[in-house]
């Protein structure tokens, strides 16, 4: 029961996307479309487990000074797996991330989970706890761009919601329409957390 | 255990090993999902041959013919040319290059055009993979525009370019116009050796050819 903590820690207390501001490179850039947050999300969830558990396992066997190398080499080697296999066997889904797949290995939440949670844990609160931070973070981004892809593309999931000839905000697809939304996410969260703590 | 310590033979060691495990999941990894890239790949191309070419009854991707660096693929039914497609590509995309598939009929009018590859903006240059923008194309005879040019209503042309993604409808018609220049100089321009082209004759063409040649040189050589 205690295990389950190191797991709901992840989907909202210290969500990665909203409390913790980690990641926010794809968090703003492929949110988009509503497809592509759970894409996104699945293949970041997968790197995430992955590597807190090998982390965890190997913690005593890697030196402090070399770590960061080390962590390194565990999650690119992990992203590498998931571009092959995305290219492989989801092609259309490989298309649309396109390049933000080779980029989760500079995603700052899997290096700070690494850091700050898997070299000091126990093997499977590690996974727990890459599997609450991941899920979290599908959560966030899926959110983020369903309400992107509505206010600027009018559906969400492709599903149109709104007439063809009704016109979208466009702003909210482009780089300051994710700035804005993003923005709006963290004050709800806020105000939400400030709510439920008093 | 106790954590190793940092000292020079620990710190090589460690990450020569956590590098060598890596290295061959990798490699074993890469094994795996080699030939189903490959496969997806080609169904991909065999696809949109289809997508964009009238029905045929034979193997395009067999008849494939490099030209100016661009594939052409041949599409017969029961032996009648339906038309040809072409694997073209342009480099003035938003994000660098995209690749296209251009479904001529043999007259050189564009039957269907679709999107290959590319890595245009999400939401904004990415709608050229819409209908709404590629059924433009349809039914359309270069031949028959102004200047012979395809480009968007901007820049005088014929086609509504997406809102807020000119360059990446730029780059579109830069594509099939370059699909369509060389499609007309190499087979409809030239309908006596390319448009019945198949491998056999183009092999005794090259070897008379060359046999010609030899002959011509050894009769210059004769008459100096």
């Amino acid at each position: 029961m205690k295990n389950m903590k190191f797991f709901t820690e992840g989907l909202i207390r210290s969500n990665p996307t909203f409390v913790l501001v980690l990641g926010t490179c794809p968090t703003l850039a492929v949110t988009t479309a509503a497809i592509n947050g759970i894409g996104m999300g699945a293949a970041t969830t997968f790197v995430l487990v992955c590597s807190n558990l090998l982390i965890a396992a190997l913690k005593n066997f890697i030196p402090d000074k070399v770590r960061i190398a080390a962590f390194i080499l565990i999650i690119a080697s992990f992203v590498t797996v998931v571009d092959l296999v995305m290219k492989a066997f989801t092609p259309d889904l490989y298309n649309t991330l396109g390049i933000f797949i080779p980029l989760i290995v500079v995603n700052c939440i899997i290096l700070g989970r690494a850091e700050a949670f898997a070299q000091k844990n126990k093997v499977l609160p590690a996974i727990l706890d890459g599997l609450g931070m991941g899920i979290g973070f599908t959560l966030a981004i899926t959110l983020l761009a369903s309400i992107r892809e509505l206010l600027g593309n009018g559906s969400i999931f492709d599903i149109k919601l709104v007439g063809d000839n009704v016109s979208t905000i466009l702003l909210f697809i482009l780089p300051p329409g994710a700035f804005i939304t993003y923005g709006y996410l963290i004050a709800i969260m806020n105000r939400l957390k400030s709510r439920f703590s008093s | 255990m106790a954590k190793l310590e940092s000292s020079l033979m620990n710190m090589v060691l460690s990450l020569f090993v956590i590098s060598l495990v890596m290295a061959a999941a990798l490699g074993f990894v890469y094994n795996i999902t080699k030939e189903p890239i490959a496969e997806a790949i080609k169904a991909k191309e065999v696809n949109a041959i289809k997508e964009v070419l009238p029905p045929f009854d034979n193997d395009p991707v067999s008849t494939i013919t490099d030209i100016e660096g661009l594939s052409f693929y041949k599409a017969t039914m029961g032996g009648e040319i339906v038309g040809y497609a072409a694997k073209t590509y342009t480099d003035k995309g938003y994000s660098g290059r995209f690749d296209l598939m251009v479904g001529f009929l043999p007259d050189g009018t564009i039957n269907k055009t679709v999107v290959l590859q590319q890595k245009e903006t999400p939401g904004l240059g990415n709608n050229i993979l819409q209908p709404k923008f590629s059924d433009q194309f349809k039914n359309i005879n270069i031949a028959n525009l102004n200047d012979q040019l395809l480009s968007v209503k901007k820049d005088g042309g014929t086609i509504d370019a997406i809102s807020a993604a000119t360059i990446s409808s730029r780059a579109y018609c830069d594509g099939i116009q370059k699909a369509y220049n060389a499609f007309i100089t190499n087979y409809v321009n030239k309908p006596t050796d390319s448009v019945d082209m198949n491998t056999g004759d183009s092999e005794s063409d090259v070897l008379s050819d060359t046999t010609t040649n030899a002959e011509s040189k050894e009769s210059k050589g004769g008459r100096k």
